[in-house]
């Protein structure tokens, strides 16, 4: 089954604005007020965070169509209930082997994005990438490659909403610094209030897609 | 029978991740010096950037890598500069600490009209609005500019709405310098014990009316020091530390306080704190 342009554009739009990671479906809310205090670590976490969510991707759809749904072995029904097992172990032993390879291969990345790396493993929000689109992605009407290829897509546009939110949210923050704000809102409760507000902003592009 | 292919198949996902991390490690390995952790962990760990790093984790880094100098870490004068030496086997000097010191006293100042726009006092200077709010165009604005940029929280407003630095806590970085719009913060070494605590440039007369404590370059001083350590410059009495032994005399004759003695401050503030330990 192919996909028309219509349909790419639709995911994609819908990722970043409409179904926005952070904004409307409140995953990897951890690292949103955790790291949004400054629009350079936005960014970091940012790339970092599409990086991983893209590799997450691509393996634990090869393990859920490629060895799960696996003909010979579908009669273990381990699609059923093993997926949010293995994906973590997937995923945590996939920031730590990425950690390594930076380290030697590209120090100077490592050293920007390298404090982050740890923080991803617990982030939901990849979790929730690997997750969502996941039986329908592996509907019979795909080929494994295609939905390696879609469920890919669905990482990519998700770890870019979930940048544009936490950078938007820099900026906010880095204006809330200087601002005059009353004594009980100072800090987290005064950034709470704002990402609200910014998640009401964007449920303006409800009904888009 | 249906769980053991399900566990055999998790085990062997396991394996194979183990495997390759175990591999990668391998072959990855970068090689770091163990001093490199062993001198971060002797750092304070306050990553202020007073030693010319980008924090104390590169500081260390240099150290050992590039041979830095060992002396450089303004908030481990001492203690740190005898451990880090320790580790990399050379031989220790300490430095003498430094602490900031406000050259603002403050007591009555009068403000002309409430400042509400935005709260640091580099804004207030860059508005031109920070030689009118307070009768003094020279002293501490009580904005807390540097209040904020202290890695140690060694800073603190008083009543008078002056930044004063709390010595028990500073390090002597001297971020604040920077952050003070005013240049009314000085690095001063720990003996440096006689301060003059005013900056205010202003004609004895003007000066007067601007505030209490404001220097109104009488000249007291100049004839009582029996080293001919101090100066008006500017209307404003100056020590040459060059030529000031620390005799305290300009303390004693300043009609207007603002000479003050740091060793006396320090020994009050000391003995207050053991009657509040008691």
């Amino acid at each position: 089954m192919e996909w028309t342009f219509t349909e790419y554009f639709a995911l994609m739009f819908g990722l970043i604005f409409t179904q926005n990671f952070v904004l409307s479906q409140f995953l990897g809310l951890c690292p949103f007020f955790g790291v949004s205090k400054k629009r350079d670590s936005a960014v970091g976490m940012g790339l970092a965070v599409i990086f991983v969510m893209t590799l997450a991707s691509v393996v634990t759809m090869l393990i859920y169509k490629g060895l799960f749904l696996n003909p010979s072995l579908e009669k273990y029904h381990m699609a059923e209930y093993l997926d949010i097992a293995s994906f973590i172990l997937v995923i945590a032993s996939l920031v730590q082997f990425v950690e390594i390879v930076l380290k030697k291969l590209a120090p100077a990345l490592y050293k920007s994005l390298g404090i982050f790396l740890p923080l991803i493993t617990t982030n939901c929000a990849v979790l929730g990438v690997t997750q969502i689109k996941l039986t329908e992605f592996a509907r019979p009407e795909y080929s494994l490659a295609q939905a390696v290829w879609l469920q890919s897509l669905y990482g990519i546009f998700g770890g870019i909403g979930f940048t544009l939110a936490l950078y938007l949210m820099a900026g906010v923050r880095e204006h809330l610094e200087t601002a005059m704000i009353p004594e009980s809102m100072k800090g987290m409760p005064i950034a709470v209030i704002s990402g609200c507000c910014m998640a009401l902003a964007f449920f303006g592009f409800q009904g888009f897609v | 029978m249906n769980i053991i292919v399900p566990v055999v198949i998790m085990a062997i996902i396991g394996g194979i991740l183990g495997l390759v991390l175990a591999i990668a490690s391998k072959k990855f390995f970068v090689k770091v010096d163990p001093r490199t952790d062993m001198v971060l962990e002797a750092l304070p760990g306050a990553n202020c950037g007073a030693c010319g790093f980008a924090g104390c984790a590169a500081y260390a880094e240099a150290i050992v890598e590039k041979g830095a100098p060992i002396d450089l870490c303004a908030p481990g004068a001492g203690g740190v500069v005898a451990a880090v030496a320790d580790i990399m086997g050379l031989s220790a000097n300490a430095k003498e600490p430094n602490f900031a010191i406000v050259r603002c006293d403050g007591d009555g100042v009068r403000p002309r009209f409430q400042y509400a726009g935005v709260q640091t006092c580099k804004a207030a200077t860059v508005m031109g609005l920070a030689g009118s709010f307070q009768d003094c165009p020279y002293g501490c604005l009580g904005l807390g500019s540097c209040v904020e940029v202290c890695p140690f929280g060694a800073i603190e407003l008083n009543e008078n709405n002056v930044a004063i630095i709390n010595e028990d806590v500073c390090a002597g970085c001297g971020k604040c310098i920077d952050a003070c719009p005013r240049n009314l913060i000085r690095l001063d070494p720990e003996s440096r014990v006689i301060v003059v605590r005013c900056n205010n440039k202003d004609k004895g007369a003007t000066a007067n009316k601007q505030c209490n404590h404001a220097c109104i370059a009488c000249g007291k001083c100049v004839r009582e020091c029996p080293f001919d350590a101090i100066h008006i410059e500017n209307n404003l009495a100056v020590i040459d530390y060059g030529k000031c032994k620390l005799c305290g005399k300009c303390v004693k004759v300043c009609p207007k306080h603002l000479i003050v003695n740091l060793r006396a401050e320090r020994k009050e503030r000391r003995e207050a704190r053991l009657k509040d330990e008691k």
